[in-house]
């Protein structure tokens, strides 16, 4: 499918991938009904906080080095900034950047610009960031505020740019425009797409361009064996870095979740080809994942090598970590993608895998390519699992936790672990994304698994000496009554 | 209203944890999205890593506003999410709350929850659309809120039954520990506080009895005026206004004594807990002098708060009476409402009895580095504010330490700076940032 990069705004996941917040049943049946067509959202009357687009457009925007944010919006849509000014700064001393504050700036719309209009703000806010950071680019990221009172970013924002002699470009990430937050990371790289990046004027045939969060380096090392480097994106980045990623040989992603919007995009505008494989979590994810870099790059047989050296390396501890975790149960709760890619790593553990539930799903990707569809690969290499799209609500998650009694929760979204703690379950949570990924992966979950388990002290702590903030009623309800059409009355 | 960078706190619609610091409460935002988990993130998880308590951070009952409550609007939807609402979640007390989206459409959430309330429900309603204020607004809305809607005048007064109004629930990092702390000195001179906020404050049933209270104490230069005001117009209930957070032994005292006239208390029963509090802190005190007077290496010179003015104000006055610091400028951040701000920059001009310091009022961290770069800096600085200014410090050569949003550098509990254990606290924490800072 090809992306529209001439509209200002990025087209949302319901629309562009089918994308759907509400499912209860199994992995197979939801990829059956993905392909079939017959997939519908469902709706659920009452519902818990989720999380929005800008949210996930400031993450991916704030951490260019030499960018600025302008978030046109009430100072509350300012409340992640400090969580990302963390995130910046642990990645600035981990990858030996210059250790400073991310450049974000909130435009502190009152009701006075929620009547007249928020354009002399918004003028102010920018002409600042300009001034206070000197930035190569500054970025205005919009919110459901400016977006009802209609405020005209993409005019500004041209306008601004002339003035300040510099490139002002707006980010459509309105919360209420898309259930789906991931959306906002789309919007983020729209605008990246369509206004930062260049023509390659050299290409550099060992550049791999890596989309990712902000894990820990290990590329460096892995793709160093077959004479690769990476590129990593967006976080971090020099508007420079932002701007050659044309140059690159390929793109990987290590959750297409996150970038498959910026893979097709670098693909279908500037030619640099897109790894389609499964995520390289689990044996053959990474087998597969690699083996297609390799072809693409022309380096099938140092991958092979690689592939071999590594298996045998992990071999040996990985039986062993087998014999350890054989048949303990586990939950899994996280991001679409990186959900299925959890599973696939638990199962070759040999862990029980009692169910899973993510945020959402995206029927297809940006690619449409068959080969990428980590569903799919999670089902016909790991078998099918109890599975749900529980768009972060807790109440169903808790209900769902309470009845399987897991050994371990694992979970990935803040906010979202403690409820496994206070049911007693040892819970972890891994920001790092890397840290499960490859072969090296494996090792580095079954170790923290086996961690996990051997001291619940805390989490039976927190059991004992906490209490649920939901009825009786609810805890004995099934866990997706709420989803509509599955409401017992 | 200026452009803010750095921002030190929120929007109206940050009063979701106020609800949240009362007992069983239970905030329903009709927002957008993603409203409720930024502002866990910043004034939850950003002050201190407190996390989701009872039922906050995912827990929090919302509509997630989409385009067609925007379009259509949502008074079905909230309906829907009231609903779910009362049977899902298990609480004493139900507040919703109106973000931008709904309050940009007009929805009628008066209506709707008024449904509600003629059921004799325990729920009520307050308009915090982001851009109808701050986080300190926000908390004045839900309390005004529970108390226009909920309460009823008590058949009688209970003498010496005194509620207290002071620190705002997040905002302040440290407000578990600091509302524990009044509680506890309010005690020892012979009241009955009732501070409505936090672990052990009774929830609905300690909001029920706010109208029966001998008076209404107001711990804070401006943030909850308009609720001892409107308690006072509402029960007749009279209220006494101390605008001096107190932190350290002399302004503990001078506030205990205050309190102790104004309720009517023996004097002989104040006096007697202030000497055996004061006596504890002199002891400490005493011991901590040999460094405060011998340290061979460098001191801070002068001290820096950015800081609400609740902090700002009371940090100063700690610094300068009990510890015989010296200020700089002081930069008060929670945009005090112009009419208060002469009394707030009043303060500040009699510190002490010969010290006096400048203020700045801005929400703006990008204004408070251009000031402090142009200061004339004669002395290694100490900066007291949040995580954001510890490159300004560094920059400057000088001391830091976190004490207001974002803290995101230190695990807060219920460590309190409030009264005199509160001021031995911040002068351990002021010099363990110190003394850190040289091996």
């Amino acid at each position: 499918m090809k992306l529209n990069l001439d509209n200002a705004e990025v087209e949302i996941r319901e629309r562009r991938l089918g994308a759907i917040t509400g499912y209860c049943g199994t992995a197979g049946d939801l990829y059956r009904q993905s392909k079939s067509g017959l997939l519908k959202e469902q709706e659920r009357p009452f519902s818990q906080c989720t999380s929005c687009s800008s949210v996930t457009a400031i993450c991916q925007l704030s951490m260019i080095q030499d960018a600025a944010v302008v978030n046109h919006a009430p100072l509350g849509c300012a409340g992640d900034f400090c969580e990302f000014n963390f995130c910046n700064r642990t990645g600035q001393v981990k990858r030996g950047l210059r250790l400073k504050n991310a450049n974000l700036i909130s435009s502190n719309l009152r009701e006075e610009e929620i009547i007249y209009g928020g354009a002399a703000k918004l003028e102010e806010a920018v002409r600042e960031a300009k001034e206070r950071f000197q930035p190569r680019v500054i970025f205005i990221t919009a919110s459901c505020a400016s977006g009802i009172i209609g405020d005209d970013l993409q005019g500004l924002s041209e306008l601004l740019s002339e003035e300040l002699g510099l490139p002002v470009i707006p980010v459509f990430c309105e919360g209420f425009r898309s259930r789906v937050w991931a959306t906002g990371f789309d919007a983020a790289f729209h605008a990246i797409l369509s206004r930062v990046v260049k023509p390659a004027r050299q290409k550099q045939p060992d550049l791999i361009n890596v989309i990712n969060f902000w894990g820990e380096d290990i590329f460096s090392d892995l793709f160093g064996k077959i004479g690769l480097k990476p590129n990593y994106v967006v976080p971090f980045t020099t508007v420079d870095q932002l701007e050659r990623l044309s140059e690159a040989a390929a793109t990987v992603q290590v959750c297409s979740t996150l970038g498959t919007y910026l893979a097709a995009g670098l693909e279908q505008q500037f030619g640099v080809p897109e790894v389609k494989a499964p995520p390289p979590y689990g044996i053959s994810g990474t087998d597969a994942w690699l083996r297609e870099l390799g072809r693409i790059v022309g380096r099938s047989p140092q991958v092979e090598q690689l592939i071999s050296d590594a298996r045998e390396s992990i071999a040996p501890e990985l039986d062993e970590l087998r014999q350890t975790l054989k048949d303990r149960t586990v939950f899994v709760s996280a991001g679409a993608v990186h959900g299925h890619s959890i599973i696939c790593l638990l199962r070759e553990l040999g862990l029980h895998v009692l169910g899973g539930c993510v945020w959402h799903h995206d029927q297809w990707f940006d690619n449409r390519d068959a080969r990428a569809d980590s569903l799919d690969h999670l089902i016909s290499h790991y078998g099918d699992v109890d599975f749900g799209i529980c768009n972060k609500q807790n109440f169903e998650l808790v209900n769902l936790l309470n009845r399987l009694r897991p050994d371990l929760f694992i979970v990935r979204h803040h906010g979202m672990a403690v409820w496994g703690g206070k049911l007693g379950i040892p819970t972890f949570l891994i920001g790092d994304e890397h840290f499960g990924l490859g072969y090296q992966g494996l090792l580095n979950y079954g170790r923290k698994i086996a961690d996990t388990l051997s001291n619940p002290a805390l989490v039976k702590n927190l059991a004992e000496h906490t209490r649920l903030p939901y009825t009786n009623w609810w805890l004995n309800q099934e866990p997706y009554a709420f989803l509509e059409g599955r409401r017992q009355s | 209203m200026t452009v803010v960078e750095q921002p030190r706190h929120f929007c109206a619609l940050g009063a979701q944890q106020t609800v949240l610091a009362i007992e069983r409460a239970i905030p329903i935002l009709h927002a957008g999205p993603g409203c409720s988990s930024k502002l866990f993130g910043g004034m939850s998880f950003g002050a201190g890593y407190q996390g989701s308590g009872y039922a906050g951070g995912s827990a929090v009952p919302c509509t997630n506003t989409g385009e067609q409550e925007v379009i259509f609007g949502g008074e079905d939807r909230l309906r829907q999410v009231i609903d779910g609402t009362l049977q899902v979640m298990d609480g004493d007390l139900f507040v919703v709350l109106t973000g931008c989206t709904a309050e940009i459409v007009g929805d009628d959430v008066a209506q709707v929850v008024g449904e509600y309330q003629s059921r004799g429900l325990p729920i009520v309603h307050a308009e915090t659309g982001g851009f109808k204020g701050t986080s300190y607004q926000g908390h004045e809305l839900v309390a005004s809120a529970i108390i226009s809607q909920l309460l009823k005048p008590a058949p009688q007064i209970i003498e010496g039954l005194v509620n207290v109004w002071s620190v705002v629930p997040y905002q302040d990092p440290f407000w578990g520990g600091d509302l524990e702390a009044l509680h506890g000195l309010l005690a020892g001179i012979g009241l009955t506080p009732n501070v409505l906020f936090g672990f052990g404050s009774g929830g609905l049933a300690a909001w029920r009895k706010v109208p029966a209270a001998q008076f209404n104490l107001l711990v804070s230069p401006w943030v909850g005026l308009g609720i001892v005001q409107q308690l006072q117009e509402q029960f007749g209930t009279p209220f006494l206004h101390y605008p001096v957070f107190p932190i350290g032994a002399r302004e503990t005292s001078h506030f205990l004594k205050d309190v102790g006239q104004y309720a009517g208390l023996p004097e002989a029963t104040v006096s007697a807990f202030i000497e055996t509090q004061e006596a504890a802190f002199y002891h400490y005190l005493e011991r901590a002098s040999d460094f405060f007077l011998e340290f061979r290496y460098d001191l801070p010179g002068r001290f820096f708060t950015v800081a609400d003015s609740l902090y700002a104000l009371g940090i100063s006055r700690f610094l300068v009476n009990d510890l015989g610091l010296l200020p700089g400028q002081q930069f008060v951040t929670d945009d005090p409402p112009v009419e208060h701000r002469d009394l707030i920059a009043g303060q500040f001009a009699s510190l002490g009895p010969n010290v006096t310091a400048g203020v700045t009022f801005t929400p703006d961290g990008g204004t408070v580095i251009r000031e402090l770069r142009a200061y004339r800096h004669l002395h290694q600085p100490l900066i007291i504010g949040s995580s954001w200014d510890k490159d300004i410090a560094v920059e400057l050569d000088g001391y830091h330490l976190s004490i207001g949003i974002p803290v995101r550098d230190r695990l807060i509990l219920d460590r309190s700076y409030a009264g005199y254990r509160g001021g031995l606290r911040l002068a351990e924490d002021i010099y363990a940032a110190i003394l850190g800072s040289y091996q």
